[in-house]
Formats: C-alpha cells, structure tokens, sequence
C-alpha cells in the first residue's frame, strides 16, 4: 500500500505537465486538474506569502475579540506572558518601520510552520511505528 | 510601505496589549494544567492516528495549509463596534486532512505563534490549541461530516456545511474560552460570556466565509486534493 504511493508521488513529482495517468482512483475530473501538478502548491505558499505582505499589514488595528472582552471586562491588564518569544509581538529588532515588521516576521512564521509541517508529514507518512 | 505604516501605526504605534491570543496570566495555573493535559492526550492520539493513515501526496498540503493558517491569522478583518477577529481554521483544514493530521497543523501553528512571537502564552497553550484547534478539528469537523450528510454528501453540500460548522467552531471555541475564563476567576460568568458570544457571532461569519472561499478554490483549481483524507481516500475504489 505505502508502496504504491510512493511510486505515484515520484512519478507525479519527476513529470512535467503532473499527467498521473496511472493508478490514481479519481481519474475522471482528477486528470484535468492536476495538470497543475506542483505548480499548485508553490502557488499555495505564494498565497500564505501574499496574505502576509498584502492583507497583514492592513489588518484592522482594532482589539480582536477576546481582546476586545479583556478591555471591556477590565481583564486586559492580565495580557502577559512569562515568556516573551524570540520575536515578540511580531517585532523584529532593528526595524523600526512596523510594516515592514510585521511583514519580515510572518514571512518568517509562514516558513517556519511549512518547514516543521513539511517535515513532521514526511515523518509521520514514512516511518510506521 | 508608506502606506502601510500610515495604516498600521495606530495599532503598532502603542505598544499597548498587541497580543492576541490568551495571555499566561488570562488563565489560573490549575485550569491552564488541565487544558495541557488534554490538549497533550488530543495531539499524542493525533500523531499515532497520523502516522497510520497518512497518505504521503497530503504531505505538502499539511504545510500549505499551516503556512496559510498562519498567515490568514496575521490578518484581523473588521467586525462591528471596534473590534476586529480572525481566521482559526481548524475545520478548513480538517475537512481536508482529516481531524488528526488538521489537529498537528493547528497545534503548530499555535505553537509557532507563542514561542517565537509571544503571541498568546506558553502555560496556556493547552488551553489555546484545544480552543482554536482541537475543537474546530475534532468538533467541528464532526458536525461538518453530519451536515454534509444531511445535504446529499461531501460532493454536493462541502461548502455549506463547512460553512456552518466553522461558525458553529468559532462560537464554541469562544464558549470554551469563556468558561475557562470563568473557572479561572478572571471574569464573571453573567459578564464574559454575553460578551464572548455576541462579538465571535460576527467574528464566526468571518470564518465561514474564508472556509468557504478557500475550499471553493480548491474544488476549481485541484479537486484531487479534496480527496485525499484518509477516510476518503479509503471508500474509493482501489
């Protein structure tokens, strides 16, 4: 089983225009599209990147809606953490522009969460415990 | 980026409470211990079940998707009276990698978020996954299934069920944080939990309609990929 799925992905990965004619069980629509083939997953990371640099610097400045509750209900000044992260409150030091902060350190955090994911999937996927 | 930071200074100009998710002290030690406790049984199950039925081609859609949960969650959209929320995302990706490969990919992204960018605390991280995690993914994706049924199955109803069940997640997850909030002794009950369900109310609509539109891409542009969570992949034929 865990076989076959390795031939397939390899096959789809080494082929150009992503025709996985053979053993995929959807063939009917599937076909069609996954031409796309793993143009489509650099387009997925592209859209993460895009929603950092487009929409997250544009986020609306308002509390959010926990936050919003801890302002209202007097709980804000609760809003600590004991630990302050490495890059805390998605500030990078030595830029000074918060844009551009934000923006450097979600660049940096969707990379992060695709590495780990990426690497923990191929883990899980490969090795059978 | 002039602009940008035109836009963006009020908010990042004040250096005032700029973290989002629950902070440490939001929370009383035993109720925080509690949630990691359970939000370590829900991920350990998760990575056992992962490992058993991972199908190898939904590997790179794990990372995708927690690249853009992530970045979805930078990006606070605008609802009534002052207040803004954001994407969770945890039955987007559970109705495309299954309730347990979506649980890790939550729990990531929660913890990418509280360890590198202080944003929502280390003690109460349990409480944070399970909250914005485990029950859009577990939860949430159970209702999802039911709905779907109830509309003539995954095919026809996918979007509409997801819909409502990542509204119907958002509301629960503020449920959940509200009774932790209560238990703690942070807030009184009369008083959170009012406030906690009328504002995620809209901040759910939000959720829905991302959840919508992302699974509608996916249908147009790689409808292969809705198939391939594991109990799926399992009914079709070999």
């Amino acid at each position: 089983m865990s076989g076959d799925v390795t031939s397939e992905e390899e096959t789809s990965v080494t082929d150009e225009n992503g025709s996985t004619t053979g053993g995929d069980p959807l063939d009917g629509p599937v076909n069609k599209t996954s031409r796309l083939g793993r143009w489509w997953w650099m387009a997925g990371v592209a859209i993460a990147a895009l929603v950092v640099v487009v929409l997250a610097p544009l986020a609306s400045p308002d509390p959010d809606g926990l936050e919003r509750v801890a302002e209202d209900q007097g709980f804000i000044d609760r809003a600590e953490n004991f630990f302050s992260g490495l890059l805390g409150d998605y500030a990078i030091p030595g830029i000074d522009d918060p844009a551009v902060s934000t923006i450097v350190s979600g660049l940096m955090g969707v990379a992060i969460v695709l590495i780990i994911m990426f690497a923990l999937g191929r883990l899980l996927a490969r090795r059978r415990v | 980026m002039n602009l940008y930071s035109i836009v963006t200074a009020p908010l990042l100009g004040t250096g005032a409470t700029p973290a989002l998710h629950a902070a440490d002290r939001f929370l009383s030690v035993p109720v925080s211990i509690a949630f990691w406790v359970v939000t370590a049984v829900v991920i350990a199950i998760a990575v056992r079940r992962t490992n058993r039925n991972l199908d190898e081609r939904s590997v790179p859609l794990m990372g995708v998707m927690a690249a853009f949960i992530f970045a979805a969650q930078m990006f606070n959209f605008q609802v009534a009276g002052g207040t803004s929320g954001h994407l969770l995302g945890g039955v987007l990706a559970a109705v495309l990698l299954g309730p347990w490969a979506a649980t890790l990919v939550m729990a990531c992204v929660v913890a990418v978020q509280a360890l590198v960018f202080s944003d929502g605390g280390l003690v109460v991280m349990g409480a944070n996954i399970f909250n914005m995690g485990v029950i859009g993914t577990l939860g949430g994706f159970a209702l999802y299934l039911a709905l779907a049924k109830v509309l003539g199955g995954e095919n026809r109803g996918r979007i509409p069920a997801a819909a409502v069940a990542g509204w119907v997640s958002v509301m629960a997850a503020a449920l959940a944080m509200s009774l932790e909030l209560i238990v703690s002794g942070t807030s009184p009950a009369e008083i959170v939990l009012p406030a906690m369900l009328g504002v995620h109310a809209f901040i759910g609509i939000g959720e829905a309609l991302i959840t919508a539109a992302a699974l509608a891409f996916i249908a147009t542009t790689r409808s292969d990929l809705l198939n391939l969570r594991p109990d799926r992949a399992a009914a079709l034929p070999a």
